[in-house]
């Protein structure tokens, strides 16, 4: 009797003990987020969602952005790949997608996604699958220095025309003020220019179009008129001194800084220039100005359209299912709403934008629930290879190393390549 | 069994001739050395051969199979490649401007590395040679920009070139003068590399020269000033003469090191500003790896293992076929 008692007392451990082995599972969750603030307040989040999950680590894990580009095929191909990914939809997921590395998460989130914003939703949905949750959404426009406008007698809110863009640009420069930051080194941050005039010029149709190669492809008419009008303000020489070699950090701290007068910044580059100011505190809110892309002759797009990210997190494919527990608590309400308060993103869990607090986030929130037509940065939408054409063309047309049509041309050629 | 193969291995080993051998002597032991690889040599072939040749197999012979097969496809790293276009991606590269000036700028470091870092390296090795106080700090001085990581050192750098606080800035300020971005500009960003890969390895080639140099003959230096030779005349008739191999050696470690260049031109300017800085190595990243383009970014391998790979033939057969 007293074996019996003591084997099934055994027994009972080892099933304890493999109960214990089993819910010890790890969810490995790599970002790249590079703000301490913000970082601090995701590792809180994991905690927080550890509490609530007895036997489950979220482990944090972090890659600088051109790394993290650079490396993400092969990391999702290895078997130790992380569980949640970072995404900035568009052309890379696709590929992501086709190549089965991602976990298709529908019928996890089957009730949950009613609760984001549809549009943001969309752009993770693949045939009908969903492959991810939206975590922001983010604005290009530019963001300015009003002290060093008022030192140049410029008024800023009456920019509303390329025109007066340029005669702005002239303004600044005569009052010797470097008008326009930009960190060209990366590229990306010129392809904005590019970009937001073929969104503004073609707008939903145009891009749609030529997608399907009509009208030219991306060798038509908007897009070389986007190059010549991008060129109409590089001829006017609005950058600082060197700004081939700047990235993009070093661009948006020379900002923060407030030693130029303009950056066409994406929305979150609010909280950013503060992190990366040398005094860490940047321009202040008093200071700090938004005026929309402004719209160009001719244009065919609505003035409310935007460009901008819509960024969010992936599983990847064999993770367990906490990752997507994970990410559903991360982009809860309440996570958001407390992100939102602290100026770090524009949330996309419905009404989670009531936690904004600053008017400069407010504005753009409003900016995109009013869009009708929010474009994903072309060198995210185009996918890895096309895009990254359109950051070289647009970054040879800054350097005067290309002209606009050449331009075009390389990017319809490589598209024609495809990826 | 293992007594068996103990004489192989031992009838492998003649030991090795001490400095006191006579020429004759030495002729003697080589000459048996040869004999008895002949004897053992089926045996050692069966016993050394497979497993170095299964390492080689793996690690060499295999990927670079690989990359010849990928560079076929139109692929983007996910999954199997499926697309094939056959010889596609050479012409994309051929065609490539970028590529053009890669390839252009790989020429253009073979030639400064040629021209002005082996002479320079020589000359200080020349002067630093000799035992006299400090020269063994001084070598040490200038060897250090060599031990540095490239990476750290492309980071340094492009701090120094900032036209904004740099060290560069500072002292153009110093004459009042705004300082240029070097790097920022298509028409000096490989200038400003080239000055750094002629920094950092300059200490590398100084130090093989100054091992040549120690292990020389002096009596045929002192031969030649006892003959009437003057220092210039000494140098170039009996001391450059006697550093050839080591300079065909520096030489073939300047083209090799030139065509592999990479670490140094990421941190610095990652190709740009417009391509002007690729070499054929970063070139490859940018367009291969980034972009996600294997088949294309293999094809680029492929080519770049054939230059080299021809390289190092054509020069040890013309140049080094005595060593």
């Amino acid at each position: 009797m007293g074996f019996l008692k003591r084997l099934a007392l055994a027994a009972a451990g080892v099933a304890l003990a493999a109960g214990a082995a089993a819910a010890q599972t790890t969810v490995k969750w790599l970002h790249l987020e590079v703000n301490p603030g913000q970082v601090k307040i995701w590792e809180e989040v994991a905690r927080a969602f550890e509490a609530q999950h007895p036997g489950v680590k979220v482990e944090m894990q972090f890659l600088e952005n051109e790394a993290y580009k650079a490396k993400l095929p092969t990391i999702l191909q290895s078997k130790d790949r992380p569980h949640v990914i970072y995404s900035w939809a568009g052309g890379v997921l696709k590929a992501q997608i086709d190549a089965g590395v991602l976990d298709d998460i529908t019928a996890s989130v089957a009730g949950y996604k009613d609760n984001l914003a549809a549009s943001a939703v969309a752009a993770f949905t693949d045939n009908g699958k969903i492959y991810g949750l939206p975590h922001a959404v983010s604005q290009v426009g530019f963001m300015y220095n009003k002290e060093l406008f008022a030192k140049a007698g410029v008024d800023a809110t009456k920019i509303k025309t390329w025109d007066d863009l340029l005669a702005a640009v002239k303004q600044l420069k005569a009052a010797g003020v470097t008008p326009i930051v930009v960190g060209g080194g990366d590229k990306w941050p010129l392809h904005f220019y590019w970009t937001h005039l073929a969104v503004r010029l073609g707008g939903k149709a145009g891009f749609e179009a030529a997608l399907k190669g009509e009208n030219g492809g991306f060798e038509g008419d908007v897009f070389q008129k986007s190059g010549e009008l991008f060129k109409q303000l590089v001829d006017l020489q609005p950058f600082q001194n060197g700004f081939l070699g700047f990235k993009n950090p070093q661009a948006v701290g020379y900002f923060g800084d407030g030693k130029a007068a303009m950056i066409l910044a994406i929305s979150s580059f609010y909280a950013t220039q503060r992190s990366l100011a040398a005094d860490k505190q940047g321009v202040s809110d008093e200071k700090l100005g938004w005026f929309d892309f402004p719209v160009p002759p001719g244009a065919k797009g609505e003035p409310t359209d935007t460009l901008g990210g819509i960024t969010g997190w992936l599983v990847t494919k064999g993770s367990p299912k906490e990752a997507v527990e994970f990410v559903k608590f991360f982009i809860s309400k309440d996570v958001q709403t407390r992100l939102a308060q602290n100026n770090y993103l524009i949330p996309t869990f419905k009404g989670a934008e009531a936690g904004l607090v600053s008017p400069f986030l407010r504005n753009i929130a409003e900016n995109i629930a009013r869009s009708k037509y929010h474009q994903n940065f072309y060198d995210q939408a185009l996918g890895p290879s096309v895009g990254r054409v359109v950051n070289d063309a647009t970054a040879e047309i800054a350097g005067g190393t290309m002209t606009p049509k050449d331009a075009a041309k390389a990017i319809q050629a490589a598209f024609k390549q495809g990826n | 069994m293992s007594v068996q193969r103990d004489a192989v291995i031992a009838s492998n080993f003649s030991p090795p001739p001490s400095a006191a051998e006579t020429s004759s002597e030495k002729k003697f032991a080589s000459s048996f050395a040869r004999h008895s690889l002949r004897d053992g040599k089926l045996a050692a072939l069966l016993l050394f051969l497979p497993p170095a040749l299964l390492l080689f197999t793996i690690f060499v012979v295999l990927p670079i199979g690989e990359a010849a097969w990928y560079s076929g496809f139109n692929w983007n790293g996910f999954g199997r490649p499926t697309n094939w276009i056959g010889l596609d991606n050479y012409r994309f590269v051929f065609d490539s401007r970028a590529f053009g000036l890669a390839f252009r700028n790989n020429i253009l470091i073979i030639i400064v590395s040629l021209l002005v870092q082996l002479p320079l390296a020589l000359t200080l090795a020349l002067m630093l040679a000799d035992k006299f106080r400090g020269a063994v700090a001084l070598r040490m001085l200038f060897f250090l920009p060599y031990v540095l990581a490239e990476i750290a050192t492309g980071l340094i750098f492009s701090f120094v070139y900032d036209g904004d606080y740099g060290l560069l800035a500072t002292v153009y300020r110093w004459f009042g003068a705004e300082a240029p971005h070097l790097l920022a500009s298509p028409q000096t960003s490989m200038f400003a590399i080239l000055i750094v890969i002629v920094w950092k390895y300059f200490g590398f080639h100084m130090m093989l020269f100054i091992a040549a140099l120690q292990g020389m003959d002096r009596n045929l230096i002192e031969a030649a000033y006892i003959d009437g030779a003057t220092r210039t005349q000494s140098l170039r008739y009996v001391v450059i003469p006697l550093l050839y191999p080591t300079i065909r050696l520096s030489v073939f470690f300047a083209v090799v090191g030139s065509f592999q260049l990479f670490d140094l031109v990421m941190p610095l300017t990652r190709g740009g500003p417009a391509d002007s800085s690729n070499t054929m190595v970063s070139f490859l990243y940018n367009f291969g790896v980034t972009r996600m383009r294997v088949g294309f970014g293999s094809a680029v391998g492929v080519i770049l293992f054939v230059i080299c790979v021809t390289f190092a033939i054509t020069y040890k057969r013309w140049f080094m076929r005595d060593e």
